[in-house]
């Protein structure tokens, strides 16, 4: 019953994405505004029908209906109802369900906050996202259907991967995720509308940036929960690791980041169009790519990925999609030429086109890291994979030159500065950077890139802070305002400036803490017997014993390790294994004791409650906590620079032209300062 | 030649050098730092060629060769190619506590160096769960022996 339903609203929503794709780009592309009333329905029908499938799929997960395929493969009796939910998208053709539910509403978001702009470019932005819908609609209703209908029906399934039953946050991360991957289809279809048209006109550039934002967002936020994750469940004692499934959020994330830049420098001086144009279409190119190679099972073998139909579906997808993005880049980029050039090679504009190239270089090698293995495989037939050394030494440096940039961008000008000036602006930084790092030697620490990351964090937080609080100080001493109503008042006056300097803050505050905890932690396996203390790092270490517990989908047993603080405080940390009723395999979860100042990690590995020992490798990340509060800072950057401007009337509905007329009192703040 | 013109000569040359630079740079450290994925088997057949990059070596523990100092933290066993008897393996050395499912006949993937001395000194050791969650097959049982006897599954002392 519910295969067929939830088959039925997949072919609807087939249908729609296919009508709604037909008309707009049709009659966009001649010209007429008779279809746009159609595309709108469509995008309706679309919705509505991927909503429906979606709903039926968990209606069918809560009932434990094993005669839908999916179910039988995921679900069980005794998962715990919130996983159960869950397991909408723990599993390849649930997570491709769940991104055509996302990518309806984002379309349709898109339809509703923008109904009143010019038909004929809607049209055009609404027909290419259906034609992407029909993709994602097609590959639900063939290759990776998860509506199948099973026969005979089984009594119970396997339930969801238990590592995925491990933690809160992995019910988090995946939708957050994928806000930020089907969040470009946005950009993509706006920038392909501008491209079929030819012409581009400067009110599509605040809606591109801020769907863009809004994705871009989502995807910050979903990157660092999946590392958040990582280090609280895998007990490996890290966030990252460099693989290809996270790289694939990285990638897209790179040129997202280019191209929230490269806008400002397209809005402001009218260069760089056809490049901010091929970043969009990139982006959405990598979510693709990136979906691909999460969801193929390719890397753990090009041979078992050829065995599904889900891959060289994805395939002739991405090879379709590129072929048309250069098509559509060659034709119409004389239609697009910059109004101006740089007119001095120091300038905001060139510190942001330099930043597009490090950001542009870094997904290239990045690229090239995650895609080599696979070509390795399938030319030559060799098995390798690409050491981590490779993407730190690549990475790493094209970082702490990001983060420079960060501080140097703000603090230039656009168009041609003054030497003097120039020299007021850098001076303080410039010490306060070169003071952090002998700050970081006198106080012991070693390691050049750390230190190295931590002086330009340095240099790049001190300019950032003063961009946040010298409107503010300018208007107390001007409008004679208290020090809080000057903040929020220079705040309101440009708010995207504003907001984009806390998403600086956030991502300087993520540099340190990631170069802190992965240049000086400290780890050591370890040999615990009852009773008898050990010292690490700062802390004691007793085992005091062993205990167990039943939870409704596994029985754990745990060490109960007595840690003793510096400060004198005892805790009692419980490193354990857990056992899941349908797995055969044990899966540890570590226990940790965080503090602002560092984490002490414990991931227990064998134990023998009869000897009465247990085996741990016990880990100290220094400010690694700093990377997860990381996240509410840029969120809230992110939502301040995102947040429509309010309507001063009922007709003036173009979110293009309010933000636009926040940015020249900057001149006059820039010129205060 | 016009100014702007020589001015996008420049341009476009800069950019091919620093892109050259960047690919020169990105498949130098690319090939210094590939993990090759090899059976003992694979491994032995490379010769001199194994010795020195790092390596991926996948195979089951042979049996009865589980050597675990828990005190010095200090690990050897034999990983071969397969249950086979007469499989090619070779001895690993490693200076980690082996997780609580490591033992005997169990498949494993350890990252590390070979030497000439034949031995094979890995830094990472991971025990092969299934990466996609598989119920029991019929017959199999699942490891209750660890679920009941938490003892029966950790790695003997010598």
């Amino acid at each position: 019953m519910s295969s067929a339903l939830g088959y039925g609203f997949v072919l609807g929503g087939l249908a729609c994405a296919a009508f709604g794709a037909v008309v707009g780009i049709t009659s966009g592309m001649m010209q007429k505004d008779g279809g746009y009333p159609w595309v709108r329905r469509a995008v309706w029908g679309f919705f509505a029908c991927m909503l429906l499938a979606n709903l039926t799929m968990v209606y069918a997960l809560v009932t434990h209906d094993f005669s839908v395929s999916y179910v039988a493969h995921v679900g069980s009796r005794a998962t715990p109802l919130a996983f159960t939910i869950v397991s909408l998208w723990s599993a390849l053709e649930g997570s491709i369900l769940f991104w055509g539910a996302i990518m309806g509403s984002y379309v349709l978001a898109f339809a509703l906050a923008h109904r009143r702009e010019s038909p004929r470019q809607m049209q055009l932005a609404l027909g290419t996202m259906m034609a992407v819908g029909i993709f994602f609609a097609f590959l639900i209703a063939g290759p990776a259907n998860p509506f199948e209908a099973v026969f005979p029906v089984p009594p119970d399934g396997p339930g969801p991967n238990p590592l995925l039953q491990n933690d809160v946050l992995m019910i988090v991360h995946p939708p957050l995720l994928y806000l930020g991957y089907v969040g470009m289809v946005v950009p993509f279809g706006v920038a392909v509308a501008a491209l079929l048209k030819g012409e581009f006109s400067p009110s599509w550039m605040a809606p591109l940036r801020r769907w863009t934002l809004i994705a871009w967002t989502f995807l910050t936020a979903g990157i660092i929960v999946g590392g958040w994750w990582a280090y609280k469940v895998l007990g490996w004692g890290g966030f990252w690791s460099w693989d290809p499934v996270e790289n694939a959020s990285f990638l897209p994330w790179l040129t997202t980041s280019a191209f929230i830049h490269s806008t400002m420098v397209h809005e402001r001086k009218g260069m760089l169009k056809v490049w901010t144009l091929a970043l969009a279409l990139a982006s959405f190119v990598l979510t693709i790519l990136g979906t691909f190679m999460t969801r193929s099972g390719i890397f753990n073998s090009v041979h078992a990925f050829s065995q599904s139909d889900i891959g060289p579906t994805f395939l002739i997808f991405i090879a379709l999609l590129i072929v048309f993005c250069f098509a559509l880049l060659t034709t119409r980029a004389h239609l697009l030429t910059d109004e101006r050039k740089i007119d001095a090679p120091v300038s905001r504009e060139t510190a942001i086109l330099v930043n597009n190239l490090l950001l542009v270089a870094l997904t290239f090698t990045v690229l090239i890291g995650t895609l080599f293995p696979l070509i390795s495989e399938a030319v030559r037939n060799v098995r390798v994979s690409v050491g981590e050394p490779y993407f730190n030494r690549m990475a790493v440096p094209g970082f702490i030159a990001v983060v420079f940039l960060m501080g140097v961008g703000p603090a230039l000008p656009w168009g041609r500065p003054d030497g003097a000036s120039l020299r007021k602006q850098l001076l303080a930084p410039t010490v306060a950077g070169v003071l952090t790092a002998i700050v970081c030697v006198g106080w012991g620490l070693r390691g050049l890139w750390p230190i190295v990351t931590f002086a330009v964090a340095g240099f790049a937080a001190v300019v950032t802070l003063r961009e946040l609080f010298l409107p503010a100080v300018v208007r107390m001493k001007e409008h004679h305002e208290n020090a809080l109503l000057a903040f929020v008042r220079s705040a309101q006056k440009a708010r995207r400036r504003f907001g984009g300097y806390v998403v600086h803050l956030g991502i300087i505050m993520v540099a340190v803490a990631v170069a802190a905890s992965s240049g000086y932690s400290q780890r050591t396996a370890r040999n615990l017997k009852l009773d008898e203390p050990t010292q690490f790092g700062r802390y004691e270490l007793i085992l005091r014993g062993f205990t167990n517990g039943e939870e409704p989908h596994r029985t754990f047993v745990a060490a109960k390790v007595e840690v003793k603080n510096p400060s004198g405080s005892v805790t009692e940390m419980l490193p354990r294994v857990n056992y899941y009723e349908r797995s055969t395999d044990p899966i540890g979860t570590p226990a940790l004791l965080s503090s602002a100042r560092e984490d002490l990690y414990l991931s227990l590995l064998t134990f023998s409650a009869e000897a009465g020992t247990a085996s741990l490798n016990l880990f100290i990340f220094p400010l690694v906590g700093w990377i997860w509060f990381g996240i509410p800072v840029i969120v809230l950057g992110a939502l301040i620079a995102a947040w429509p401007p309010r309507r001063r009337s009922a007709e003036s509905s173009l979110p293009a032209k309010a933000p636009a007329s926040s940015d020249p009192p900057k001149q006059a703040e820039r010129g205060a300062a | 030649m016009t100014p702007k013109a020589r001015n996008r000569l420049v341009a476009v040359a800069a950019l091919l050098v620093a892109g050259g630079g960047l690919a020169f740079l990105a498949l130098g450290n690319l090939g210094a730092n590939l993990v090759y994925y090899w059976t003992p088997g694979e491994m032995l057949s490379h010769g001199d060629q194994a010795y020195g990059p790092t390596i991926r070596l996948g195979g089951v523990v042979v049996p009865g060769t589980i050597h675990w100092d828990a005190v010095k933290t200090d690990l050897e066993f034999v990983i071969a190619d397969s249950h086979a008897p007469g499989a090619k393996n070779v001895v690993v050395h490693a200076r980690e506590i082996p997780p609580q499912m490591f033992r005997d006949g169990i498949g494993v993937v350890v990252e590390g160096t070979f030497s000439k001395t034949q031995r094979f000194e890995s830094n990472r050791l991971m025990v092969n769960h299934s990466n996609e969650y598989r119920a029991p097959k019929p017959g199999e049982k699942p490891n209750l022996d660890t679920l009941q006897d938490p003892t029966a599954a950790s790695a003997r002392s010598p």
